[in-house]
Parts: C-alpha cells; sequence; structure tokens
C-alpha cells in the first residue's frame, strides 16, 4: 500500500456502503424537490445543483479518495471546476449585460429633451 | 558502454518503471497523470454545460417544455445504476488493494453489468426520441410545437448524453481490460495502479452524469 | 557525480541515443524523449517551412494593388483567402503551439530535471503520432480545397463557407490532443522526476516556463476540443448554437475560441521567455537576476492570460461591461512581462557578455518582445482599438510578439541545444551572419505593417489604395530578406550534420544538469543518477564533470 490508508483499509467497505446510501437518499431528494413548485424557477435550479454538488463532492472525496490523498490532486481537479465557472461567468457577463446598456444610450437624447424643467413649471 | 544493464541493477520488480526510483513515486505520478487528464475531462463536458446554460437562459421557455418529453423515471432509473456501479467499482479498488483477487474479478463484472443495464435504458429512451422526431438540429421533426427552438434543447440532450455514453463504452473497454489482466492475478496490495486509475475514470463519469441528470431531466 | 567523469566525452565511437538503436523502427516505436523531440522538431520544421511559404506568397501578392507579378495576377481573391488562412493554420496550429515544449521541451526538460525520461513516455511517443494524424487530416483539407476562413474560423462565415473547414477543425481538434498529451506529462514530469537535491526553486528556469505553458495546454486546450466540435456539428446538423440564422448566437462561439486561443498565445510565448531565461546567464555567465520573480511571472502570465480573452472581442458586439473588464485586466499582463524584461536586463549587467549566436538572438528577442508587447498595450486599450482591430497593426503586434518572441527564441533555443542533440558545432560565423539577415528582414517587414495599420490599412485585404503600395512593397522586400535569413539557418544547422561529431559536454559553460552528460546524450540520460549539488545558475564554480580539454 503506497498511503497512509492502511488504517482505513479495513473499515473502508462501511464507508463506501454508507456513501452509496447518502447517495441513493440524495437522489430520491433532488426528484421529490424538482416535484415541488416554488414561486420561482431558479429555486429548482439551485437546489438540484445543490444536491448535485454535495453528491459530486461525496463520490469525489470518498469514492475518489481525494479525502487522504496528496492535495495537489484534489487541486488539478478544483482548478477544473474553477476554470469552468470563469468561463461561464465571462459569457454570462457578457450575455447578461448586452442588450441592458446599448439601448440606454441610445434613447437619452430624446427622453432627456432640453429645458424640460422650466415647460413644465410654465405649464403650471 | 551498456546502459541498459546498469539500469536494470537494482529494478528487480516488474511493475516498476525504469525511469522511476521508487513504487511510490511511480504511483503517485500515474495517479498526478490521471488527475490532469480527468481536469481536461471536466473542461471537455464542461465546455457543453456552459452552452446549455446559456442556451436556456436565451429559450427557457423552449428549454422546458423540451424536458417534459424525457422520461424522469428512467433517467432517476439510471442515476441509481450508475451510482451503484461506483460502488462496485470503489470495492473492486478495495479489493485489489486487500489482495481478494476472485472478489475483483466480480466486482469489476458487477460494474460492466451495470455500465451495460445504463447503455440499455440509454437506447431504449433514445429510440423513443428517434421515434417521435425529437432529434438534433436538422433531423427535428417534431410536430405541434407552441414554442420554437425546442430543437437546441434536444441538440444538447443528444450532444451530452452521447458524449457521456462515448465515454461509458470506453469504461466498459477499460475495465473489461481490467478484468482480463485481473483473471490472470495481475493485481494484488502490491500492484494495483491500473485498478485505481480506472476506478477514478469511472466515478468522473459517475460524478458528470450527477449534473445531467438534475439540468437534463428535472428542469422547472 | 564525479563518477561520470571517467567516459571519454570525444569518443568518436561512443553510444549516444542516436545510434543506441537502428532502424526506422527503433524511431518509431521509440518512447526516448530525445528521440520523440528529434521527431517533434523535424515535423515542426516542416511546417514551419510550409507555413513560410505562404507567407511569402501573400507578401508577394500584396506587392502591388493589382497583384501583378511578372505581368500576371497571382492570385484572384478566393485563392488569397485560403492562402492567408493556410498560413495561419499551418503556424499556429501545427508550427508554433508545439514548436518549443513539443520539440525542444522534450529533448531538454527531462534533462534538466535529472531524470531519465518523461513521466510517461509511451504517452509521449502516443502524442506525436497523434500530432502526426492531425498533420495528416490539414493537409488533406489543404489539398482537396483549402479553407478561407481566418485561422479563427469565426461564425457565422465558418458555418455557411463551403470551403473544408470540417475537415480543417477535425485537424485542430486532433492536434488539440497531442498538446493535451504534452502538457499533462510535463506537469507529471515536473513534479516528480526532478532530481534528487532540486527543490522547486532549484530548478532551471526552462522549467518553470514549460511547467506554466503546461498548465495552460491542460486546462484551455479541452475547451477548444469542445468547441470546434461544436461548430462542426453546427456545420453538419444546425444545432443552434452559433448560426444566428436558427436561434445562436456567434459571439458565443468567440468566447469559446478565445478562452482557449488567448491563453494560447501565452502556450506561445512562455516557452520562448523560458529559453531566454537559460541563454541570457549562460552568455552572461552571470547568476540570473531575480530567480523568483521571473519563476513566479511566468505561473503569473499563464493564470492572468485566462483572464483577458475579451480583448478580442471590443468589436464583435461584446457588452460595454464585459470589454471595460476585459481592457482592465488586459494591462495587467503587462506587469509579469515586464518583470521578465528588467531581471534579464540586470542578470546582462557587467555581466561577462559573449555574444554567440544564441545570445545575439535572444537580444533580439528582447528587442523585438519589447516592441511586440508594448504595442499590445495599444491594443489592450479600449478606445484606442476600436481605431485599430482589424488593421495591419494588429498583424505587426501579433508578428513582432510570436515571430519576434517565440520563433527567434525558439532559433536561439535551437542553436543554443544544438550541440547537445546532435553532437556537432555548427558554423558560429554562418550564424551570425543569418541572426543579423533575419533581424533586419524581421523589422522590414513588420514596422512597415505598424505603419500601414495607424494609417488604417485593414487585414486580410485583397485589395488595397494605391496610397498604401510603397509600405505594402517595403514590406514584402523585407519578407524575402527574412526568407533568406532563415533559409541561411537552415543551411547553417544542416550543414553541421555532414561533418563527424564535435561537440564537448558544455560547449557554453552552462550550469544546468544538461550540459554534465555527453553530447548527443546517451539512450537514458545520465551515466549515474545525478544528484543536484549545485544552484541552476552558480557560475562561481564549474560543474562537477568539466573534466575533458
Amino acid at each position: 500500500m503506497s498511503h497512509n490508508q492502511q488504517a482505513e483499509t479495513a473499515a473502508a467497505p462501511k464507508v463506501y456502503a454508507a456513501t452509496l446510501l447518502a447517495l441513493l437518499a440524495l437522489t430520491a431528494i433532488t426528484v421529490a424537490a424538482a416535484g415541488i413548485h416554488f414561486s420561482s424557477g431558479s429555486v429548482n435550479v439551485v437546489i438540484a445543483l445543490s444536491i448535485a454538488t454535495i453528491k459530486a463532492s461525496l463520490v469525489a472525496l470518498v469514492f475518489m479518495h481525494l479525502r487522504h490523498d496528496k492535495p495537489i490532486n484534489a487541486i488539478v481537479a478544483i482548478s477544473g471546476f474553477l476554470f469552468l465557472a470563469l468561463l461561464l461567468a465571462y459569457c454570462v457577463i457578457d450575455i447578461d449585460t448586452r442588450r441592458t446598456i446599448v439601448p440606454y444610450t441610445a434613447k437619452v437624447p430624446e427622453k432627456a429633451a432640453p429645458a424640460t424643467p422650466v415647460e413644465a413649471d410654465t405649464k403650471k | 558502454m551498456s546502459t541498459t544493464a546498469q539500469l536494470v541493477q537494482g529494478h528487480h520488480d516488474p511493475t516498476l518503471q525504469h525511469h522511476f526510483h521508487t513504487k511510490e513515486q511511480q504511483f503517485e505520478t500515474s495517479k498526478l497523470g490521471m488527475w490532469l487528464f480527468l481536469a481536461t475531462e471536466i473542461l471537455l463536458f464542461g465546455g457543453l454545460f456552459v452552452g446549455f446554460a446559456l442556451m436556456q437562459q436565451k429559450y427557457p421557455q423552449a428549454f422546458l417544455l423540451a424536458h417534459h418529453h424525457l422520461d424522469r423515471s428512467l433517467g432517476a432509473l439510471n442515476t441509481v445504476v450508475l451510482l451503484l456501479s461506483s460502488f462496485t467499482m470503489v470495492m473492486a479498488v478495495w479489493a485489489a488493494q486487500t489482495s481478494r483477487k476472485k472478489l475483483l474479478v466480480w466486482l469489476l463484472l458487477a460494474t460492466m453489468a451495470c455500465a451495460f443495464i445504463f447503455l440499455g435504458v440509454k437506447y431504449f429512451e433514445y429510440s423513443h426520441k428517434f421515434h417521435e422526431g425529437l432529434l438534433p438540429g436538422k433531423f427535428y421533426s417534431h410536430k405541434g410545437d407552441t414554442v420554437p427552438n425546442q430543437f437546441v434543447f434536444f441538440s444538447f440532450y443528444f450532444m451530452m448524453t452521447g458524449l457521456h455514453g462515448i465515454h461509458i463504452l470506453g469504461g466498459i473497454g477499460a475495465i473489461g481490460w481490467l478484468v482480463i489482466r485481473a483473471l490472470k492475478g495481475d493485481f494484488d496490495a502490491n500492484y494495483y495502479t491500473p485498478v485505481d486509475l480506472i476506478g477514478l475514470y469511472w466515478h468522473l463519469v459517475d460524478l458528470i452524469w450527477i449534473y445531467l441528470f438534475p439540468l437534463l431531466y428535472l428542469i422547472q | 557525480m564525479a563518477a561520470v567523469a571517467h567516459v571519454p566525452a570525444q569518443a568518436h565511437a561512443q553510444t549516444n541515443y542516436l545510434n543506441a538503436q537502428k532502424g526506422v523502427w527503433s524511431w518509431m516505436t521509440t518512447v526516448d524523449h530525445k528521440r520523440i523531440g528529434i521527431m517533434y522538431l523535424s515535423l515542426i520544421s516542416t511546417s514551419f517551412f510550409l507555413g513560410g511559404i505562404f507567407a511569402l506568397l501573400i507578401r508577394l501578392s500584396l506587392l502591388n494593388p493589382k497583384h501583378m507579378v511578372f505581368g500576371k495576377v497571382i492570385f484572384d481573391a478566393e485563392t488569397y483567402n485560403r492562402i492567408f488562412t493556410l498560413h495561419g493554420v499551418v503556424m499556429v496550429f501545427l508550427f508554433i503551439i508545439p514548436s518549443i515544449p513539443a520539440a525542444l521541451g522534450n529533448f531538454v526538460l527531462p534533462l534538466m530535471l535529472g531524470a531519465k525520461d518523461v513521466a510517461f513516455p509511451r504517452l509521449n511517443l502516443l502524442s506525436l503520432y497523434i500530432y502526426f494524424v492531425g498533420a495528416v487530416f490539414g493537409i488533406a483539407a489543404m489539398v482537396t480545397g483549402g479553407v478561407d476562413t481566418g485561422w479563427t474560423f469565426y461564425t457565422p462565415y465558418s458555418t455557411t463557407t463551403n470551403s473544408q473547414v470540417t475537415l480543417m477543425t477535425m485537424a485542430a481538434f486532433i492536434l488539440g490532443f497531442s498538446s493535451i498529451f504534452t502538457g499533462l506529462n510535463f506537469i507529471a514530469t515536473i513534479h516528480k522526476l526532478r532530481a534528487p537535491g532540486m527543490g522547486w526553486f532549484q530548478m532551471p528556469l526552462f522549467c518553470w516556463g514549460i511547467y506554466a505553458t503546461a498548465i495552460i495546454q491542460v486546462l484551455a486546450t479541452p475547451v477548444l476540443g469542445i468547441t470546434l466540435v461544436l461548430l462542426m456539428l453546427e456545420r453538419s446538423f444546425q444545432i443552434g448554437i452559433f448560426d444566428p440564422r436558427i436561434g445562436g448566437d456567434p459571439v458565443l462561439f468567440q468566447h469559446f475560441f478565445w478562452f482557449y486561443s488567448h491563453p494560447a498565445v501565452y502556450i506561445m510565448i512562455l516557452p520562448g521567455m523560458a529559453i531566454i531565461s537559460e541563454i541570457i546567464p549562460t552568455f552572461s555567465q552571470k547568476t540570473i537576476f531575480g530567480y523568483r520573480s521571473i519563476a513566479f511571472s511566468s505561473v503569473a502570465i499563464a493564470l492572468v492570460g485566462f483572464l483577458v480573452w475579451g480583448h478580442h472581442m471590443f468589436v464583435s458586439g461584446q457588452s460595454p461591461l464585459a470589454s471595460v473588464i476585459f481592457s482592465f485586466l488586459t494591462f495587467l499582463v503587462a506587469i509579469p512581462s515586464g518583470i521578465k524584461i528588467f531581471n534579464w536586463l540586470a542578470t546582462m549587467w557587467r555581466g561577462n557578455i559573449k555574444l554567440d549566436a544564441p545570445m545575439l538572438y535572444a537580444i533580439s528577442f528582447l528587442l523585438l518582445f519589447s516592441i511586440g508587447g508594448l504595442t499590445g498595450i495599444f491594443l489592450g486599450a479600449l478606445s484606442v482599438d476600436i481605431h485599430l482591430t482589424d488593421t495591419y497593426f494588429v498583424v505587426a503586434h501579433f508578428h513582432y510578439v510570436m515571430m519576434g518572441g517565440t520563433v527567434i527564441a525558439f532559433i536561439a533555443g535551437l542553436h543554443y541545444w544544438w550541440p547537445k542533440m546532435t553532437g556537432r558545432m555548427y558554423s558560429e560565423k554562418i550564424a551570425r551572419v543569418a541572426c543579423a539577415l533575419t533581424f533586419i528582414g524581421f523589422n522590414v517587414t513588420f514596422m512597415s505593417q505598424f505603419l500601414l495599420g495607424s494609417r488604417g490599412m485593414p487585414r486580410r485585404y485583397y485589395n488595397y489604395l494605391d496610397q498604401f503600395q510603397p509600405l505594402h512593397a517595403f514590406s514584402t522586400y523585407g519578407s524575402w530578406i527574412l526568407g533568406a535569413g532563415l533559409g541561411l539557418t537552415a543551411i547553417c544547422l544542416l550543414s553541421s550534420l555532414r561533418k563527424a561529431p564535435d561537440a564537448p559536454r558544455n560547449p557554453w559553460g552552462g550550469r544546468t544538469l544538461e550540459w554534465t552528460t555527453q553530447s548527443p546524450p546517451i539512450e537514458h540520460n545520465f551515466d549515474v543518477d545525478p544528484v543536484l549539488t549545485h544552484g541552476p545558475y552558480d557560475y562561481r564554480k564549474p560543474l562537477p564533470v568539466e573534466v575533458e580539454a
């Protein structure tokens, strides 16, 4: 055995079985939660993805042995997700702000017509 | 001068490659290599996930309606099957670590069986979609849609589950190779690197499905 | 390490990696990193030659606005589009990305680390074969009609043109895997196979540069892979992600593409910087100034390089907010790059400088890269970029960084390690003349393009106004000088192969481990596994093995 896991090995099957049960339970929860209609659809997305992330962490930590492994392997795995988040974040920043800013500046000259307050005063 | 003679000297273990000093070093290196490969897999699938998220943001209604064509219970069934296969795989690694050679073979076979069940269910789902014309891109021929652009959902559905399915097929091949070597008795507490590494790969395939399932099947 | 001394360094019948095994089959099945490096070197040099021919043809065509050469029109507009695309694709994907890491890095990195091989020798060979398959796809795309989209394959044109986009993106997709496997291998090698006594900060700076490069190769290339798959599927099946006619977002393609392709320019330049960090201390015979800041700046460039890709999209319809963020972050890249330049200069200061060919190239690099880098700041500035986007200014900037930076560094490294790789000393006289020709030719070619661009000459255009003719002609004449310089370099290096091996172990007085073994090295690199007893740039005492005449 090449890493300090000897003591763990005897108890390993129990830990793995417990993890499996937890994963199955979380699957049931995620299916059940999808049946509930929250006020906003994004609540469902957040719940579903949070549960998925918990499940993924369980798989990574227990089944993929990251709990006992050299930290570098975990760093490699996490950086994969981080750079993915970066790709998503920048795309969202661009796409979500693309339309909101441009039409606004284009309409400014019409709305902010000169001397509007003065005219309003004279009408009164 | 003969350099190979010098190198062989002192390395009696046939599982130790010439450019490593110790088995520990060799194992750690292989493992790091595997994790780096898994990181590339995360980013490869990740491109599809990002594309899916942005397209869903663009056509939320189309995606919501389109996903009703998917069978939620079949998706959940496949999730359970894959989780089970992950469990048998990690137990296989444990069996190798503790030199339980027979158990190792059975656990690997169980993992393969789960993989085949997964693909069987997928085949059933796919043929259903083919029948209804719920196909990617220009092949989409489903009639009676009230909202346009539903084909984009099926483009992503087939790309993501397809790429995932290719990885399952690759995993079946790799585990099959492990079975053959395990039958020869190649793996024990002294040397089980391939079992460990292919196990990591298999768990990643499972991990990706853990995200695919809610994203594709459980949209609200 | 003193035990190495009994090996006769200049014995003519010496065994080395080149003659230890014979026959074509022994090369095709080798897992020796040195042989794989040499095979990569010959493949990428061929690609460089091919890409160079395309470049000369582009310049020839632009000699005058009517494209007349000897009274005939040399290319029509469509052929011209294909030729500049092929120049870009060949140079980027087949030459410059694999150039330094896969060819020189493969050869030198394990030697520098004191290792017998890379971490995964068979994967290394696989990466070479994948490169070869990718190249075959690329050539197939060329001979069946070529591609006219530019090397960036921008949608929606790339999803509608009927040139060989699918085949060419397939080639780039396959080449990506070759690059990933090389990077993965190098990261594992650097982490796990350093010689005893070599901590992270006793590692030569070349290894730091290659490490930073490998991080990008591993983390960015998969996204290019999936992007190209999406592009192919969009072309064939209209999946609806990039093509605006069916509801896709063409700017999304640019995001995906530049997520890889901007970090990819750091895949190109970081190994170049890594070579310069070796050559400058050796030819100044002086310890590198600011070892740690150079090491960290490599990693910083790799990481910051991931944050700036949107500066390619200032005029693509990207949101103003995103443009502002990207423009701001772009300036950050200048900091680690500047740190390197100043550290190299400080290393040379009061050093015992020898102006051999590698050092001449290294000094050329400092000049050309500085110009390339500083003009990059102009382009990163949002407002200035709107004027300069898609002009020859961008072309000139890119070539100052990539050709003046990476290619010059590659040639510098090739001269530097040539004695180690082949066992032969090249003719120093010819090499210096070639270096001068290359330097002059390069500046004539591309300095004029800065002027063209700032006056509004758009890039990739077939036609141009008569007023641009003098500068275009000047640039074309420069390309001939540049071609002559590179041709002379090839002659200089290749002609050295005809003579008997004459290279000593350490012709330049380097202090890194590759100079402690014989030239060319034996099959397993070192007679005795090296143990590091001195720093990588410790020029005060001689190497323990320097016992030869």
